[in-house]
């Protein structure tokens, strides 16, 4: 496996996504400041074209780069996911950071950079690679996060994600170099042969995978390691909340994935305990807390660490099935989560911040159109037929069911049902109380677009899944 | 893919528009509403004619859920039970939207009730074109949401609401039945498939089931009978057999052509249509059977009693309903699924008939719809009296109109069934009697004798204008030509045959070739028939003063009769107010003292929680490394340990 110019062919993509960030904030220096709205239709540009190349290589499957990347369907399926993250976030955005007065060209330039973090990852074949793409992603976040230069809270949120952030990637370091210490190899796939072969019972490997599951966890906000999540999530510029609380979280359950079950596979008797006490921990902190919770981007947030326990039984159930439920959840609950946040950012507009639950209070009365459309994001949220939430819950229940784990599965349901609790408060005030005053959204063509195309996603896959079912079953991850 | 998907499709796209820019159409919401459900009425033919002259069509859309051993398509099945019922449900529906046009006029709630009926139009086909039980379960809910939103079309009418209310609870009492037997039958078929169980349900029979296992005790049942009684419970919901009756007649409370549509002929039926359906079930256990059978009969008498001597006009109509029900239950209890469907047909045609028929009185009354202040009309508004005669008739049961063939099939196979049968024809024969008696006390009092009409009313009494009494018009056609494709003689009979791939007669109702019996029978049938309208005539024509004579010698009997047996009472007093009491002491009792205890405890816990985890939560960076590393130590711990 020699290396050739030829395989930069399979990280056209990434190429393109990088060039395309350096180009946009040579352009910001160019176009005048009432006009930014430019690079984000550029910025969407670059993400489908990097969309198509991917398109492109769907059916290759290859390792390049002495192993270090691997092309196959599942990072293809991911890689379609963080493109969609992307440009719907960069839609949701435009409105808003003009309205906070933070309409910069390098904000596009984090958004394309973090999209190429991701892709890395979860292309990556070794876990050096592994590293290198969380950290390009990380640092893009970081950014993002402290984007509201003026506002202490979003640069409090800055800050602790930024130590906290690297704290976790010491620890997941650590990990990745004690399993080369035992193995001699950080290769995903030679990992997976050697664990095969030696199934040993080391103390040391356990110390590492202990350390791999901390600095996954971290990522994906699992208990103990989601307390950065509210703190981070309230403070930062809402759209890029929505950002983060789904592509990072997508990027970082495919790698958790691919790592446990291809290069760690042969271990998992060892480590499908503690990922069942972190799921059903997160699951129950995650959807107890959101009940009390009455801002709505700390609702959200709690809300996404109890869907990172639901996201975690697809890893504990692995196998064709608990792979292709958690493709099938984490593509769902993007589109359902960002447009969630679109509709949060669409009330943030003159005095009105619109991030406590009570700002919605009688928004039915004066835009039934943008109340029913957070309703129907609320039922997808608490898994309510006939959206794509139902479907996705159902598909990960019913593998914890078939892989003989009925009681996890009872769990994740009745946790459900508290969850409806919290989500269906928000249809209550929107649609039981009388509003105060008018309503001014921020509506713009580039929100309402993300809008439409996360509504009529959501209800489409409600009633008829079969399409997406099909592609995750067609990416599912193949372990030699 | 065949046309038949359109035949759904075209009223859902009606029901979109109209619900969705109802605000907009308004006054026009039924260009979009009446040509949708028009065309789904052509395309029925079509595909009528297409499964008379071959195979059933099949088509799936999709796989909705398809998991392990769950595996749910959206599909449309068109067979020949399925083809009858299209061909009824998009003939009616069409001629109540043509109605509603003119019976709604003005009514501020016009594009949301086009918008209803044409999503209950669209519930409906799908309900019948089903080939899985969770496909039917979903629209026998949809249906009955549809019912529920209808008969609250006035909202602002607290009785209004009281009988939505009323209609949905009694529903899901029986749907709760219903979605057990679904269940039962998934756990015990493996399918949810009909296809699949029915080929299935023969390997079952005489398997038991002990319901008490969980508790260690021994309570064998057998799983077919089980299963058979389950559904059923959900056919005597939506079909208001005892003892569910009580929400249909209150669901008049809904606007006139719903009544036609939901309440008499197509939702209410959907009950007999699923024993129908589901007759490969019910046919393995001839105790569901027997169950089936007598709940029909009884209720078919019942509600005939009840019907003698009620003074709203829609609520006779109602109660008639609630017994032609009856007869249908018994058609197929007795196994002759092909009669019950038959006259499922005939009676949609004049059941409609007449709720339109009274829907054109009340209309021209204002809105009154007291028989005691009606009488004469017959003058001012001739299409109404004859088309209504015309539906009375039919319900009598007097040929050559559509009721008397398919009452008199049904009456002859409960006969030739023999043993308990004969017992069945009997309650049958004196229904039927009851049936032409309260007919036509209807018609004598509303539309003959002297005028009992107030003031103001009489002064605005019109006919109906076209668009109300064309449907009248073609229901009368029906009422009296439906029937004709039943004629009980060589050749003549075209249902029974047209039905039997789907029906396989049930062996107890083989019929007899006993032509010269049948005749007599029929002989005495029609006769009964007379002699109601007989004294019907005698009672409101001829003398007017004699009911009330005879209302007060037998005080006691009218008294049962008018207050319906005193059932509502009954369920007021032995469910709904201990009910009431129960919620009243679990509210103060267990509510208060215990869950609003064990909720605010758990919300003080769940604070004292919120304090330890904002002391947790602090916002200190430090704090947060600190239980991360924690965190990771207890990981890296319990691997070690474990």
């Amino acid at each position: 496996m020699n290396f050739s110019w030829i395989q930069l062919v399979a990280i056209a993509p990434e190429i393109v996504l990088t060039i395309g960030a350096c180009a946009l904030l040579l352009f910001d220096l160019v176009i005048p400041r009432d006009q930014k709205d430019k690079l984000g239709y550029f910025a969407v540009g670059i993400l489908i074209v990097a969309c198509y190349g991917s398109w492109k290589l769907a059916n290759v499957e290859a390792d390049v780069f002495f192993g270090m990347f691997t092309l196959d369907p599942y990072a293809t399926y991911f890689k379609m996911l963080v493109y969609l993250a992307g440009a719907l976030t960069i839609l949701l955005s435009m409105t808003y950071l003009e309205i906070e007065k933070i309409h910069l060209g390098e904000y596009y330039g984090f958004v394309l950079l973090s999209t190429a973090g991701m892709m890395v990852m979860v292309s990556a074949g070794d876990l050096i690679m592994v590293y290198l793409g969380l950290e390009l992603l990380s640092i893009s976040l970081y950014t993002m996060a402290g984007f509201k230069r003026s506002e202490s809270r979003s640069i409090e949120a800055s800050a602790k994600y930024l130590i906290l952030g690297s704290f976790s990637s010491a620890i997941l370091l650590y990990g990745i170099s004690i399993l080369y210490g035992i193995a001699g190899t950080t290769n995903l796939k030679a990992l997976g042969t050697f664990f095969a072969a030696n199934p040993l019972d080391n103390p040391g490997l356990l110390v590492s995978m202990g350390f791999l599951v901390v600095g996954f966890g971290f990522k994906v906000a699992a208990v103990p390691f989601h307390m950065w999540t509210p703190d981070v999530y309230e403070g930062s510029p809402t759209p890029v909340t929505a950002f983060m609380s789904v592509a990072p979280k997508a990027a970082s359950f495919a790698v958790f994935l691919r790592v446990f079950a291809e290069a760690l596979g042969g271990l998992k008797p060892h480590w499908q305990p503690i990922l069942v006490t972190v799921a059903v921990a997160t699951m129950i902190l995650g959807n107890v807390v959101a009940i009390v919770q009455t801002n709505i981007k700390r609702m959200l947030a709690y809300s996404s660490i109890a869907h990172a326990g639901y996201a975690l039984i697809g890893i504990i159930v692995g196998g064709g099935l608990g792979t292709m439920s958690l493709m099938l959840y984490l593509m769902i609950y993007a589109l359902m989560n960002l447009g969630a946040f679109g509709v949060v950012i669409l009330l943030r507009k003159g005095g009105m911040r619109g991030e406590e639950i009570s700002d919605f209070t009688g928004l039915a009365k004066k835009n039934p159109v943008a109340a029913v459309i957070m309703l129907i994001f609320m039922f997808s949220l608490a898994g309510i037929p006939p959206t794509a939430g139902f479907v996705a819950k159902f598909y990960l229940f019913m593998g914890a069911v078939e892989a003989g784990m009925v009681w996890l599965a009872v769990v994740g349901v009745l946790l459900s049902a508290v969850s409806a609790y919290y989500y269906l408060r928000v249809v209550m005030v929107m649609y039981m109380r009388e509003p105060s005053g008018d309503f001014d959204l921020a509506t713009s063509p580039a929100t309402s677009l993300a809008l439409v195309i996360t509504t009529i996603a959501v209800l489409f896959l409600g009633l008829y899944p079969a399409p997406l079912i099909d592609a995750t079953k067609a990416a599912i991850l193949q372990i030699p | 893919m065949s046309s038949i998907v359109l035949i759904p499709l075209l009223p859902f796209l009606a029901f979109l528009i109209a619900g969705l820019f109802g605000r907009w159409l308004k006054e026009r919401a039924h260009w979009v509403a009446v040509p949708a459900v028009g065309l789904s009425w052509v395309l029925s033919i079509a595909a009528f004619l297409e499964v008379a002259g071959g195979a059933p069509i099949h088509v799936t859309l999709y796989r909705w859920i398809g998991s392990g051993s769950l595996n749910v398509n959206i599909s449309l099945y068109v067979d020949q039970l399925t083809a009858v019922m299209l061909l009824l449900v998009t003939t009616v529906s069409t001629l109540v939207h043509l109605y509603t046009v003119g019976y709604l006029h003005g009514d501020k709630g016009y594009a949301r009730f086009f918008a209803y009926i044409a999503l209950f139009t669209f519930s409906m086909l799908m309900l019948v074109m089903a080939d899985n039980f969770l496909q039917l379960y979903v629209f026998w809910e949809a249906v009955g949401l549809c019912s529920y939103l209808l008969i609250a079309h006035w909202y602002e009418r607290k009785s209004a609401c009281n009988a939505a209310t009323k209609a949905f609870v009694v529903n899901r009492i029986g749907d709760f039945g219903f979605g057990l037997g679904i269940l039962l039958a998934f756990v015990t078929f493996g399918s949810l498939d009909y296809q699949t169980a029915f080929s299935a349900a023969p390997g079952h029979v005489g398997q038991a089931i002990n319901l008490l296992a969980w508790a260690g005790g021994d309570w064998s049942v057998d799983v077919i009978t089980l299963i058979a009684l389950l559904l059923f419970v959900g056919a005597v919901g939506k079909s208001a057999q005892l003892p569910l009756h009580t929400w249909l007649p209150d669901a008049m409370e809904g606007p006139t052509p719903i009544s036609a549509l939901i309440h008499a002929a197509t939702m209410v039926t959907a009950g007999v249509f699923l024993v129908a359906r589901l007759n490969p079930i019910f046919n393995l256990s001839p105790v569901a059977m027997d169950v089936v059978a007598w709940t029909g009969a009884v209720t078919a008498i019942f509600a005939a009693t009840i019907a003698l001597t009620q003074n709203d006009i829609k609520r006779v109509v109602a109660y008639s309903t609630v017994s032609q029900l009856g007869y249908m239950m018994m058609a197929c209890g007795v196994g002759a699924y092909a009669a019950g469907i038959f006259h499922l047909l005939t009676h949609g045609a004049f059941k409609a008939l007449l709720f339109l028929g009274c829907g054109s009185v009340i209309h021209a009354l204002s809105g009154e719809q007291d028989l005691r202040r009606m009488g004469g009309l017959k003058s001012a508004m001739p299409i109404t009296y004859w088309t209504f005669l015309a539906g009375a008739i039919a319900l009598s049961g007097i040929p050559p109109f559509a009721g008397f063939f398919s009452k008199d099939e049904i009456l002859w196979q409960a006969f030739s069934a023999g043993g308990a049968g004969v017992a069945l024809w009997g309650i049958g024969l004196v229904t039927a009697f009851l049936t032409a008696f309260y007919s036509f006390r209807l018609v004598f009092s509303i539309f003959h004798g002297r005028s009992r009409v107030s003031k103001e009313a009489a002064h605005h009494l019109h006919e109906s204008p076209a668009v109300i009494t064309i449907p009248l018009m073609v229901l009368a056609f029906l009422s009296l030509t439906a029937g004709w494709v039943g004629i009980p003689a060589e050749g003549l009979n075209a249902i029974s045959p047209f039905l039997a791939p789907v029906l396989a007669a049930h062996e107890a109702a083989a019929p007899a070739e006993d032509h010269a019996m049948e005749y007599v029978l029929m002989l005495v049938s029609v006769a009964a028939a007379a002699g109601g309208i007989a004294l019907a005539y005698l009672f409101y024509v001829r003398s007017p003063g004699l009911p009330a004579r005879v209302a007060a010698s037998a005080a006691g009997l009218y008294r049962l009769s008018f207050n319906k047996w005193y059932v509502d009472e009954l369920y007021d007093a032995i469910i709904v107010r201990p009910t009431v009491a129960l919620a009243r002491g679990l509210w103060r009792g267990v509510d208060v003292l215990i869950i609003d205890g064990a909720v605010n405890g758990v919300g003080r816990v769940t604070q004292a929680w919120g304090a330890a985890l904002r002391v947790m939560q602090s916002g200190q960076l430090q704090h947060y490394a600190l239980f991360m590393a924690l965190g990771a130590v207890l990981m890296v711990g319990l691997y070690l340990l474990g």
